[in-house]
């Protein structure tokens, strides 16, 4: 019997090791190990042992189911290893080919250009304000140390409504407002649409976006000006950006400035965006005139302050090369798409 | 601005490239240095000896030249030269601008050795110059044979152009420059020495000013026994190099003082003013006067003239009358050096649509002091270069002269405004470099304005003076070190807006952005009704045109417009939207502001587009701004296909539109194809959001789902079913989805199929099945009762 064990084992180590797929691994499982296997059918010799013999034997058919069992297994994973293999190496795919598309709008370029501009000036504990685009005359210049005689309101065409209402041709008149409504300390922006009576062409609209800045509190100096604007032209524009100020004019700040930035195409050294200078004209500030303070209610001997305004079609004209400025308004989508 | 005119006036050094940029960093911004004569080599003046036919062309001509050391034979096309003329004459080996070099040659077999030049070859505007020396040779006065020309004419200089703020009219002038470029420069200013030779005879004529409100001074001159011609060569190329033509001797004189001073002056013809009496007064009602430029001009009462006894021989600050003007026979001048109130000459000038270089002037507001120099500046030119003689006793009417500025500013003070430390005596340098005088008193300065600088008023003007020439850029940047904190963020209203925005590019729209102007034409082509509100539109007074004459109170004719502008382009798939607001008044003409709103409106075509895509896009932004209970009815708006467009009702507020638009309104756009379209007012749906999320607890117990087919007639609305179901089920429903629709094959004519899927659930114990039989089944017997709606 022990033999005939001995016999079983060899016969199960030759075919379980040339087996090749995992059918007949289960196939050679039941012939063996089954309960009609082969094993089992040797087993019920057990009977005619003698007594004595039986543990010795029944020990000896234990091992061999053992080691049947390990091969088995043994070998299943090695088949089942093989085959995994197998079917990876079939599944190649192209992975030059496109993905499938996932529709996603585009922020018109305005916008985008103008959310990086808000989100460096809330950092800077600026919140947001916003006025009305049709505005009383009375905000737009008198307030503004504009009165009707005065000679910078030939500068601007003003779309008029009736004698005291008009288009606002600047965000400046939310300055205005805010200092009416609120008491220093005033940190705010005031991005959106002005109006101004200029034929459409590559460089003028009647509509186009900018885009205020105003501080209002005690001991706010121009140097404080100059600082704020400079991290918002670096952070705009890049960390090498350089800026300048030149002494400008505006009725309602005193002194006034405008800020150029070292040209962010060529770095300084000249070229076609800026005009072969290095510099590019980005934006007017000053120091809020008293006159201004003190029509909006606050009281310039006690506080100061500074604004600022800023073009948002010329930025994004020059931030991303858009040589005219139609096709802002056009929205060809294959436009807006790139962006 | 000449560069060497400009050094009568400073010594300065500098070249023209640091003179601008110092200039701009001190404020008087410079756009552009033009150079003159920097590449003329070797054009010499020469006279011509004789001129004759070329043989062999008819159209030339061949002619001798003396230029001093030799007498050239030269070839030339030009036609308005005679023998006797001078003129420049390029020698063989010279340079002209733009690289030209002149070779001595052979035309039409006839030597040349060299060649005659035009005044533009010479680099000069032509434009400017009288007739005679357009298109042809440049003819010179008589100077010395063989001359360079660049000495002849002054002609090497660099020539500055900037950019004046309407603040500083001062600058508008050579002495006004000069100044600017001494203080910035740490130079010396020098003015022109002005010295009058008066002759015995008293001056005949008498000023009287009637409006003194818009005329605060009058000066005058009489000039006696003027020769009119050509001023000298090198007044008329200092007017042209500022882009003034040269006219003759008495103009160019007027001319020149105002680009030196600043003053505009004007010279009339005095025999030919009435009783050699000027009255400045107001206008008559529809008092005439041809002005200089030969056009009659219709006048008015708010306009300032300057008459004689009889008529009205100017109009003040703009232009002279034609009655008066200095003509080639004219032999007594009186010169006008006057003040006028800036804002009437604009509202003149622009009443009329006339504009001079003296009016462009006069509109800033000038300085009343500088007239009576200006006067006696252009008196002795016109001694000097017109031969005439000047008269005793200058005219000066000031009625109310101007009170001279004092201010007291405290330097700690500035030094605070500006982030500066600057001591008081480098304030005081400063500001008397631009000939402010300082008197220091105790703390303070007391600061006398120049009358020139009438812009200068309060103590902030004074600290601009001190930043801009101690430079803007030395000034130490600082981060409101002195101010409080604030917060810097959105309000709630703005973050809402950010998030409608998302939602709608997360929705695969794309942003546009549109003008606000539009017309009733564009009304017209979406069908808007006459007697609609969307009508009544705020007005522009003054338009670009009648197309863009109304602020919108739709942004739907837009989205079409870009629609056709894609369509058009073969753009396929369209999906835009844009966030901006309409303008609705409440009462026409306006009396307060409109309502401004801010107003979502969306476009889609393309193959996959639909009805449903797009109100998908709406349902998902109610979803993310957590507007909950909105209605969808029949909008009845013949911009939109009346059975594919929906009204959004929240309650009783309509919150917008949307549909397929209308057939009609597609053809007048000539766009193909279906367009779906619609407008939400963002205002509501940012009061109505609620976006306050609490957490839900998630269900322990299973949900039973069971689906339900029902027939309905063909007009029943799904959200009817949906809603029998929803009430009969009541709480133990968890949640109801529509899956089908279905027409055709096996359904009668005139119904549907309708099938939901429903979850039933209990958040408080496993459901049995016979529970869920028991409400399915009074749904399925509800939907019969109410809708008629058989089980499939």
């Amino acid at each position: 019997m022990e033999e005939l064990l001995r016999k079983l084992y060899e016969d199960a180590q030759k075919e379980i090791l040339s087996a090749d797929s995992l059918q007949q691994i289960e196939n050679l499982r039941v012939k063996y190990l089954g309960k009609k296997g082969e094993l089992t059918q040797i087993l019920r010799g057990m009977g005619s042992l003698k007594p004595e013999e039986r543990p010795v034997i029944g020990q000896i058919a234990n091992e061999v189911r053992e080691k049947i069992e390990g091969l088995l297994t043994e070998t299943k994973n090695k088949i089942a290893q093989l085959e995994k293999e197998k079917r990876i190496k079939s599944e190649y795919i192209d992975i030059t080919m496109p993905g499938k598309p996932y529709e996603y709008g585009h922020k018109h370029p305005m916008t985008q250009v103008l959310d990086e501009i808000k989100k460096i000036f809330l950092g800077l504990g600026f919140s947001i304000a916003e006025g009305p685009e049709i505005e009383f005359t009375y905000y737009n210049f008198e307030a503004l140390n504009t009165p009707e005689d005065h000679p910078a309101r030939d500068l601007q065409d003003t779309f008029y409504v009736t004698s005291d209402i008009l288009l606002r041709t600047q965000t400046s008149p939310v300055q205005v407002r805010t200092m009416e409504k609120n008491k220093p300390p005033i940190r705010v922006i005031s991005p959106g649409r002005v109006y101004r009576s200029d034929e459409i062409d590559a460089t003028h609209s009647p509509v186009f976006h900018q885009m205020e800045g105003l501080v209002v509190d005690e001991g706010i100096t121009m140097g404080d000006l100059k600082g704020v604007l400079n991290i918002f032209a670096k952070k705009f524009f890049g960390e090498d950006t350089q800026t300048k100020f030149r002494p400008h004019y505006f009725p309602f700040t005193e002194p006034s400035a405008e800020m150029d930035v070292s040209c962010f195409a060529c770095g300084g050294k000249g070229c076609r965006v800026c005009g072969y200078t290095g510099w590019i004209e980005i934006l007017g500030a000053g120091m809020v005139h008293p006159n201004v303070l003190r029509m909006s209610g606050i009281d310039p001997e006690k506080y100061s302050g500074f604004a600022f305004g800023l073009g948002i079609d010329r930025i994004t004209m020059l931030k991303y090369g858009i040589e005219d400025l139609r096709l802002l308004f056009e929205n060809d989508l294959r436009f807006i798409q790139q962006f | 601005m000449s560069l060497s005119w400009l050094k009568e006036f400073v010594d300065i050094d500098e070249d023209a490239k640091a003179i601008a940029e110092g200039l701009t960093m001190s404020g008087s911004k410079v756009e552009t240095i033009t150079s003159y004569g920097k590449e003329i080599s070797n054009v010499v003046v020469g006279k011509i000896i004789s001129l004759e036919k070329h043989p062999n062309a008819d159209k030339l001509l061949v002619g001798i030249v003396d230029v001093g050391t030799e007498k050239l034979q030269i070839v030339t096309g030009a036609q308005n030269i005679k023998v006797g003329d001078y003129i420049p004459v390029a020698l063989h080996g010279a340079t002209l601008p733009g690289g030209v070099k002149i070779k001595r040659g052979k035309l039409r077999g006839i030597e040349s050795n060299g060649m005659m030049c035009s005044a533009e070859e010479l680099g000069l505007d032509e434009s400017l110059l009288p007739e005679y020396q357009r298109n042809g040779i440049f003819i010179l006065p008589p100077f010395p044979l063989g001359m360079d020309i660049n000495e002849a004419l002054q002609l090497k200089d660099d020539v500055l152009e900037f950019e004046i703020t309407p603040n500083r009219p001062d600058c508008l002038s050579m002495v006004g420059i000069a100044r600017e470029v001494a203080a910035t420069f740490k130079k010396k200013f020098k003015m022109p020495v002005v010295e009058v030779n008066e002759s015995e005879e008293q001056n005949p004529a008498k000023v009287t000013i009637e409006a003194t409100d818009l005329c605060f001074r009058y000066v005058a001159r009489v000039v006696k026994n003027v020769k009119i011609g050509p001023s000298p060569m090198w007044m008329q190329m200092r007017l042209l190099k500022a882009g003034i033509r040269p006219i003759n001797n008495v103009v160019d004189v007027t001319n020149y003082v105002m680009l030196e001073l600043g003053q505009p002056l004007h010279a009339f013809d005095l025999d030919k003013v009435e009783n050699k009496h000027i009255i400045v007064r107001r206008a008559r009602e529809g008092e005439k006067l041809v002005t200089l430029d030969g056009k009659e001009r219709i006048l008015d009462s708010s306009m300032l003239v300057i008459a004689d006894e009889k008529e009205a021989i100017g109009l003040a600050g703009v232009m002279g009358g034609e009655n008066t003007e200095i003509t080639d026979t004219t032999v007594n001048i009186l010169i006008e050096s006057a003040n006028f109130k800036g804002s009437n000459i604009r509202h003149t000038s622009k009443k009329l649509g006339l504009r001079s270089e003296a009016s462009s002037r006069f509109e800033k507001g000038l300085d009343p002091e500088i007239t009576v120099l200006a006067c006696e500046r252009a008196a002795q030119l016109m001694e000097k270069y017109c031969g005439g003689t000047v008269l005793k006793g200058l005219v000066d009417e000031y009625p109310k002269p101007i009170e001279k500025t004092v201010l007291t500013v405290n330097p700690h003070r500035i030094n605070r405004f500006l982030g500066t430390d600057l001591p008081t005596s480098q304030m005081i340098e400063i500001l008397e470099s631009l000939e402010f005088k300082v008197v220091q008193k105790g703390d303070d300065l007391e600061v006398t304005v120049p009358h020139f600088r009438r812009d200068v008023t309060i103590e902030a003007d004074i600290a601009e003076e001190i930043a801009r020439l101690f430079g803007y850029n030395n000034i130490e940047d600082s981060l409101m070190k002195n101010a409080q904190t604030t917060l810097g963020a959105l309000t709630k209203e703005q973050r809402l807006e950010e998030k409608a925005r998302e939602v709608l590019l997360a929705c695969g729209l794309n942003e546009i952005v549109t003008m606000s102007f539009m017309g009733h034409k564009d009304l017209d082509k979406i069908n808007v009704p006459l007697d609609s509100p969307l009508r009544k539109a705020v007005k522009i007074i003054n338009p670009l045109g009648e197309d863009q004459s109304l602020m919108r109170t739709t942004l739907l004719p837009f989205i079409l417009n870009v629609a056709y502008t894609n369509y058009s382009r073969k753009v396929q798939d369209f999906k835009v939207f844009e966030i901006s607001k309409i303008f609705m008044p409440k009462e026409l003409p306006l009396k307060e502001l409109p309502q401004e709103i801010k107003t979502i409106a969306i476009g889609m075509y393309g193959k996959d587009v639909d009805f449903y895509s797009l109100k998908g896009v709406i349902e998902a932004l109610f979803e993310v701004m957590g507007i909950k209970g909105v209605e969808y009815v029949r909008a009845e708006d013949p911009s939109y296909h009346p059975g594919r467009s929906a009204k959004i009702l929240l309650g009783d507020e309509t919150l917008g539109i949307f549909g397929e638009i209308h057939p009609d309104v597609l053809e007048n756009y000539d766009i193909p194809v279906r367009v779906y379209g619609g407008e939400i007012n963002l205002d509501k749906v940012i009061q109505y959001a609620n976006v306050e999320n609490r957490y839900m607890p998630l269900p322990k117990y299973p949900a039973v789902e069971r689906d339900i087919a029902v027939l309905v007639d063909g007009d029943i609305f799904v959200k009817a079913v949906e809603k029998v179901i929803l009430e009969t089920g009541g709480k133990l429903i968890d949640k109801v989805e529509l899956f089908d629709v279905y027409k055709g094959p096996n359904i009668p004519e005139g119904k549907k199929s309708v099938a939901f899927s429903i979850w039933y659930r209990s958040y408080g114990r496993t459901l049995t099945d016979e529970e869920v039989n028991v409400i399915h089944n009074n749904i399925v017997e509800a939907l019969d009762k109410k809708l008629g709606a058989k089980l499939r």
